[in-house]
C-alpha cells in the first residue's frame, strides 16, 4: 500500500471533473455572462441576435427599476410567497410535532406522508390549469361546492377578484409544498439526539414544552434552510401564475418571472430589458443562496468533525472507566 | 390523574385525525374531480361540476381533445426522451464528479467543491435569456439536445452523491483494485457504480420528475409542435380552442398526471425516504 503512494492519482480528480466542468462552462456560466451582457445592449426583436452596447449602459436597468409592472411583479412575488410560506411552515411544524410525538403515536403516518407530499411531484403546469378549471365562473366545482354548502346563493366569480386570484395562487403553492417541508422537518427531528428528549422527560417537561424548548431550537438550521430555499423557489415562481391566470386579473398574479417571460418572448421581444430584470433577480437570489452556502458549509464540515471528536472522547472515557 | 391523561390522549387523537383526514381530502379531491370529470360530457359538467360519479363520455372527450392541437403521444414521447436521457446523464456524471471529489487528493478539489455548493441554488431561469440567445445562434432551438446536455452539470446531484459517498465508499477497495491492475475508470464503472446504486436511484427519481415537469426552458426553446413536451401540451389546454370543452380539458390534464401517479405510488416509499435524506444533509 505504501508503495502506491509514489504514483500520483491526483490527475484523475481533474479528469473525472472535466465533463461536469465543460457542461457547466457551456450551459451555465456562458449563458449567465451572456445574459448580463445583453442587459447592457439594444438587443430586441424576434429572431435578432446582433446587438450594440447602449450609450448609457445602465439604461435598461434604470427602465426596469422604474417600470411600474416590474414593481408590481416584485411586490406580487413577495406577497404571494409570504402568504404561502407562513401557513406552510406553521402546518408543517404542527404535523411534524404530531408525527414525531413521543407520547401518542398516530397510526397511518406512512399513508399521510405519501398523500401530503403527492401534489409536489405533479406537473405545476397541470395543477395551474386544473385550479383554473376548478374556479371557473359561473359553473365550476368550487362554485358548485359553495352553493351546495349554502355559503352563497349566487355563483361567485373568483377569478376577476384581484385578491382572490392571488390567494388562490398562494394556496396552490402552499398546497404543493407543505408536505415537502413537513418531510424535511420530520427528518430533522429524527436527527436530534434522543438523549436530549430523555433528559427533558426526566425534568418533567410535557410534550408541548418539549416541542418548543427542545425541538424548535434544535431545528434552527433546518428551519433557516427551509426559509431560504423556499424564498429562492418563490422568487422563481412561473408555471402556476403564468398558466393559472396569465398574470391577471389586472396584473394581480404577475410575478417577476412571468414579467421577464412577457418582456422577452411576447410583444416586442425586448431581450435586453428582460436580461436586465433577470440580472436584478439573479443578484437577489445569489445573495440568498450565499446564506444557504454558509449555513451548509458550516453544518457539513463542523458537524462531521464534531461528531467524530465526540465519539473519540466517549470511547476514551469508556475505556478509562472500564480500566478503573 | 391517569384518567385525565388517557382522556387527553383520546381527544388529541380525535382532533389530529379529523385534521389529517381533512388534509387528505384537500390533497386528493382536485385530482378526483379531474379524473371523474374527464369521463363526463361538457353538458353534464355544466349542469353539475362537482360529482363523484363517472360517466360514459371518456371516448368522445378523447376525440375532442386529440382533434385539436393537443397530442398526448407526441408530448409523451418528447418528454420521455428528454427526461430519460437527462436523468441518465445527471446520475452518471454526478456520481463521476463526486467520485473525483472524494477519491483523489487534487489541488483544486476544495475550491471546485465550494463552487458547486455556491451555484447549487441558482436556478436556470434567471439566465434563460442568454441561454436562449446562445441556442438560437447555434441553431439548437427546437432541438431536444439543448434540454438534455445541460443535465451533465447538476450541482445539487453532485452534492447529494458526495454526501452519500463519503461514509459508504471504502477506500481500501480502490487500493486492492489498483493492485489487481484495474484502471481508475474501470474501478469507477465496475466497483463504485454498484455501491452508489441507492443514491443514484433516489437522485434519478428527483431529476426525472424535475425534468418531466419543467415548463420554462422548453417553452422558450421549442416552437415546433412536433417537439412539444407534456407541460407545453398542457399549456395548450389553457388556450381559446379548448375554452368550452370542459370534459376534454379535464381528460388532457388527467393524461399528463397518470404517468406521474403510476411512478409516484409505485415508488412512494423510496421517494419519501429520498426527500428525508435530502433534508438531513441539507
Amino acid at each position: 500500500m505504501r508503495s502506491h503512494k509514489g504514483i500520483s492519482y491526483a490527475k484523475y480528480g481533474y479528469i473525472f471533473s472535466i465533463p461536469f466542468l465543460v457542461a457547466f462552462l457551456i450551459f451555465s456560466l456562458y449563458p449567465t455572462i451572456y445574459t448580463a451582457i445583453i442587459g447592457f445592449t439594444d438587443l430586441k426583436g424576434l429572431g435578432k441576435t446582433d446587438f450594440k452596447f447602449l450609450e448609457d449602459p445602465l439604461q435598461n436597468f434604470k427602465l426596469i427599476i422604474n417600470n411600474p409592472s416590474f414593481k408590481i411583479s416584485l411586490k406580487n412575488t413577495v406577497h404571494i410567497w409570504i402568504m404561502n410560506f407562513i401557513p406552510q411552515i406553521g402546518l408543517a411544524l404542527l404535523l411534524t410535532a404530531w408525527f414525531t410525538s413521543r407520547g401518542s403515536k398516530l397510526a397511518g403516518q406512512g399513508f399521510f406522508k405519501v398523500v401530503f407530499y403527492m401534489p409536489n411531484i405533479i406537473t405545476a403546469a397541470t395543477i395551474a390549469i386544473l385550479f383554473n378549471s376548478l374556479f371557473q365562473y359561473p359553473m365550476s366545482p368550487a362554485n358548485d361546492l359553495i352553493q351546495r354548502l349554502g355559503i352563497v346563493d349566487e355563483p361567485f366569480n373568483f377569478l376577476v377578484k384581484k385578491n382572490v386570484a392571488r390567494y388562490i395562487v398562494a394556496f396552490i403553492q402552499f398546497w404543493q409544498w407543505y408536505g415537502y417541508t413537513m418531510l424535511i422537518l420530520i427528518s430533522g427531528v429524527l436527527g436530534i439526539s434522543p438523549e436530549i428528549y430523555e433528559a427533558a422527560e426526566c425534568d418533567g417537561a410535557n410534550s408541548v414544552q418539549m416541542f418548543f424548548l427542545v425541538t424548535i431550537p434544535n431545528l434552527k438550521t433546518i428551519l433557516l434552510y427551509t426559509l431560504i430555499t423556499s424564498m429562492i423557489g418563490g422568487l422563481n415562481m412561473f408555471d402556476i401564475p403564468r398558466l393559472f391566470m396569465m398574470g391577471g386579473p389586472d396584473n394581480a398574479t404577475l410575478t417577476t418571472n412571468v414579467f421577464i417571460y412577457n418582456q422577452a418572448f411576447s410583444g416586442s421581444y425586448m431581450y435586453n430589458r428582460a436580461s436586465a430584470a433577470s440580472m436584478i433577480m439573479f443578484a437577489i437570489i445569489a445573495f440568498f443562496s450565499m446564506i444557504v452556502f454558509f449555513i451548509m458549509r458550516d453544518k457539513d464540515e463542523v458537524a462531521a468533525r464534531k461528531s467524530r471528536k465526540q465519539m473519540l472522547k466517549e470511547y476514551k472515557k469508556a475505556m478509562k472507566e472500564a480500566k478503573s | 390523574m391517569r384518567k385525565s391523561t388517557t382522556f387527553g390522549r383520546v381527544s388529541f387523537k380525535t382532533i389530529a385525525y379529523i385534521i389529517l383526514i381533512f388534509l387528505t381530502i384537500v390533497s386528493l379531491l382536485p385530482f378526483i374531480i379531474m379524473l371523474v370529470n374527464s369521463t363526463r360530457s361538457t353538458f353534464e359538467i355544466q349542469q353539475r361540476s362537482l360529482s363523484l360519479l363517472p360517466s360514459t363520455f371518456l371516448m368522445s372527450n378523447f376525440e375532442v381533445l386529440t382533434g385539436k392541437t393537443f397530442d398526448p403521444i407526441v408530448g409523451f414521447i418528447n418528454s420521455s426522451i428528454i427526461s430519460v436521457s437527462a436523468t441518465a446523464l445527471t446520475i452518471y456524471f454526478s456520481a463521476l464528479t463526486a467520485f473525483g471529489l472524494i477519491a483523489y487528493n487534487w489541488k483544486m478539489r476544495q475550491a471546485f467543491f465550494s463552487v458547486i455548493m455556491a451555484i447549487m441554488m441558482i436556478p436556470a431561469q434567471v439566465t434563460s435569456i442568454g441561454f436562449y440567445q446562445f441556442m438560437y445562434r447555434i441553431g439548437m432551438t427546437n432541438n431536444l439536445l439543448a434540454l438534455i446536455l445541460p443535465a451533465i452539470a447538476a450541482p445539487a446531484a453532485v452534492f447529494f452523491m458526495r454526501q452519500f459517498m463519503l461514509p459508504t465508499l471504502p477506500m481500501d477497495i480502490l487500493d486492492s483494485a489498483r493492485i489487481d491492475g484495474a484502471g481508475e475508470f474501470y474501478t469507477f464503472n465496475r466497483i463504485v457504480i454498484p455501491i452508489m446504486k441507492p443514491a443514484m436511484a433516489t437522485q434519478g427519481i428527483f431529476s426525472f420528475v424535475a425534468s418531466w415537469n419543467n415548463l420554462f426552458l422548453p417553452l422558450i426553446l421549442l416552437t415546433s409542435n412536433s417537439k412539444y413536451t407534456m407541460p407545453i401540451m398542457v399549456s395548450l389546454l389553457r388556450g381559446d380552442i379548448y375554452k368550452t370543452e370542459y370534459g376534454a380539458v379535464y381528460l388532457g390534464l388527467s393524461l399528463t398526471v397518470l404517468p406521474l401517479f403510476i411512478v409516484y405510488f409505485s415508488l412512494s416509499k423510496y421517494i419519501i425516504a429520498g426527500v428525508a435524506l435530502g433534508g438531513v444533509k441539507g
